[in-house]
């Protein structure tokens, strides 16, 4: 809440909806764009061009942050989520050989409650942020999202959930390795000099989950003792 | 700011874009060709050559634009635009000057300017694998392990950078400088600019377009102007590395001379930072794929934490 207040008071709104400003429009026309890619990201059946839809999603997510003038969150989205999580679902799918072209076999059983479950965050997230906020204005200052700020804020009143989430993050680490060291049994070692070829893609549409655990599963040779 | 002056600032930045990466490859023929004991270009434009880019960019422009059968066609095309336009961006917030002398001063600079370039390299994954070819697939994989590597240690020198200054915005950073930071942040920079290099793939870091096992890597099925703008980002790479490096590390504008004359410093210490990246290319041979991870990980990491200890320790002391 706090830092809602910094940028305005949560009353009641003096304005009408119906004479939106420029920007808003930008706003809402970003908002489609993101949501337009998204669907196209999870719908396509060409892997790779899933993983560049991700792209223009989440830039389009940057670019949302930057209209509500939160500039370091916006830069911070396009160097983690654009600059790395993308490069490493491009990699893993490059380890798989996934196709040009349409991958036959990239359909999951499991669309449909795929879809459900979306559907109901969605229905949660928008009825809670609705609900939450119903009329009110925030005014948004210039330099309201700007790196001094932001940081004033995380680590002054955010800073238990700050500490908790990197803690998180390192049960996540210690979890990956552990699920990567598993199966040292089972994992046949790589032939020297040879790139594994891997399976076909795409198999129950776990493919990027599989992909991305795969590198660090198969390289084991040099650390294993 | 009014719009003229915006548009002007933006003109200003494309003509540098334009021009100062082919006033690097042409130093790179000339000096590479003068420490192997050659003469390099000489005909071209009648004096030592110097017209022997804009020959090279008239040839490839009248060269066939090939795309490959198999290719995916849309994602081949639009690959070297991803790789070029974000070294444009880039130069737009690099501070050349005091006194606002910059395309545009931004909040958190430092993150954007990191932020940008981690995209140019989606430019290079996308053409490994729209090629369909399997050198270019190598190239792009390599081109990927070496960015998640390489990414680590530059964030972090450049977040010794920040510690110093206590600010994100690159004006903020030159106007905090004192001359004693150059050796304080000695290791950082050392860091810093190798890490860049890396993320260039420049030699000793070109494994990712090794010519002599992969053809070109990435960029092996590209012909005509597709190819020349991979050749112009790399060499955008340069200047904007050598630059971000001479602002966070050598101190910008700062000099022994009066602050009007500012930018002369960032272009001198630009250019001599773009002279050593061609006089490592001349010297070291290329590394090997694990030697490179292994550098990476068990050198500049270990060394761009010591950095950040050392600053925060000396920063405490003197605060």
């Amino acid at each position: 809440m706090s830092l809602l207040a910094a940028a305005g008071s949560l009353d009641p709104a003096a304005r009408s909806f119906l004479s939106p400003t420029g920007v808003e429009i930008v706003f809402l026309l970003v908002g489609l764009a993101v949501l337009g890619s998204a669907v196209i990201s999870v719908t396509t059946r060409q892997l790779v061009h899933a993983a560049l839809w991700l792209v223009v999603a989440l830039g389009g997510l940057a670019i949302e942050f930057l209209l509500l003038t939160a500039e370091f969150v916006a830069w911070v989205q396009v160097l983690i989520y654009l600059g790395s999580v993308v490069v490493l679902v491009l990699f893993g799918l490059m380890l798989t050989k996934a196709p040009i072209g349409r991958s036959p076999d990239a359909n999951s059983g499991n669309r449909w409650v795929a879809l459900g479950v979306a559907l109901a965050a969605a229905g949660t997230l928008v009825t809670l942020v609705v609900d939450a906020f119903r009329t009110s204005w925030v005014d948004l200052g210039a330099g309201g999202g700007s790196t001094r700020v932001t940081g004033e804020y995380l680590f002054r009143y955010w800073v238990l959930p700050f500490e908790a989430l990197s803690v998180l993050l390192l049960a996540a680490l210690v979890g990956a390795i552990v699920l990567s060291r598993t199966g040292k049994g089972r994992v046949p070692k790589p032939r020297a000099g040879k790139l594994r070829a891997g399976k076909p893609v795409g198999t129950n549409g776990r493919a990027a989950s599989a992909t991305t655990a795969r590198p660090t599963a198969s390289t084991p040779p040099v650390q294993e003792s | 700011m009014s719009l003229l002056d915006t548009l002007l600032r933006c003109v200003a930045v494309v003509v540098v874009f334009l021009t100062f990466p082919l006033i690097i490859g042409q130093t790179e023929h000339k000096v590479m060709a003068h420490m192997q004991g050659r003469l390099g270009p000489m005909y071209a434009g009648g004096f030592h050559g110097w017209a022997q880019l804009v020959a090279d960019g008239v040839k490839f422009a009248q060269k066939e634009d090939v795309v490959p059968l198999d290719a995916d066609r849309r994602v081949f095309q639009l690959a070297p635009a991803v790789a070029l336009l974000p070294y444009m961006l880039v130069l737009l917030v690099i501070p050349v000057g005091p006194e606002g002398f910059v395309g545009q001063a931004v909040d958190a600079g430092l993150i954007f300017v990191l932020a940008v370039m981690g995209i140019g390299v989606l430019g290079s994954l996308m053409a490994g694998w729209a090629s369909a070819n399997k050198f270019s697939l190598l190239g792009g994989l390599r081109t990927a392990a070496q960015l998640m590597s390489y990414e680590l240690p530059m964030l972090l020198a450049a977040a010794s950078v920040a510690m110093a200054a206590g600010t994100l915005s690159l004006p903020g950073i030159l106007g905090a400088f004192h001359w004693w930071w150059v050796p304080w942040q000695l290791i950082g920079a050392f860091v810093f600019f190798t890490a860049g290099l890396a993320e260039l793939q420049r030699p000793p870091f070109d494994m990712p377009v090794a010519d002599s096992e992969i053809i070109f890597g990435a960029y092996t099925e590209y012909t005509g102007l597709r190819f020349a703008f991979f050749l112009l980002s790399e060499y955008a790479g340069i200047l904007v590395i050598s630059a971000l490096t001479a602002v966070l590390f050598l101190g910008g504008w700062h000099g022994p001379m009066p602050e009007s004359l500012g930018w002369l410093w960032t272009l001198l210490k630009t250019f001599a930072l773009a002279f050593v990246v061609i006089w490592l290319r001349v010297t070291y041979p290329r590394l090997r794929e694990d030697q490179l991870m292994r550098f990476a990980w068990t050198c500049l990491i270990p060394l761009a934490l010591l950095q950040l200890a050392i600053t925060g320790v000396v920063k405490v002391a003197i605060s």
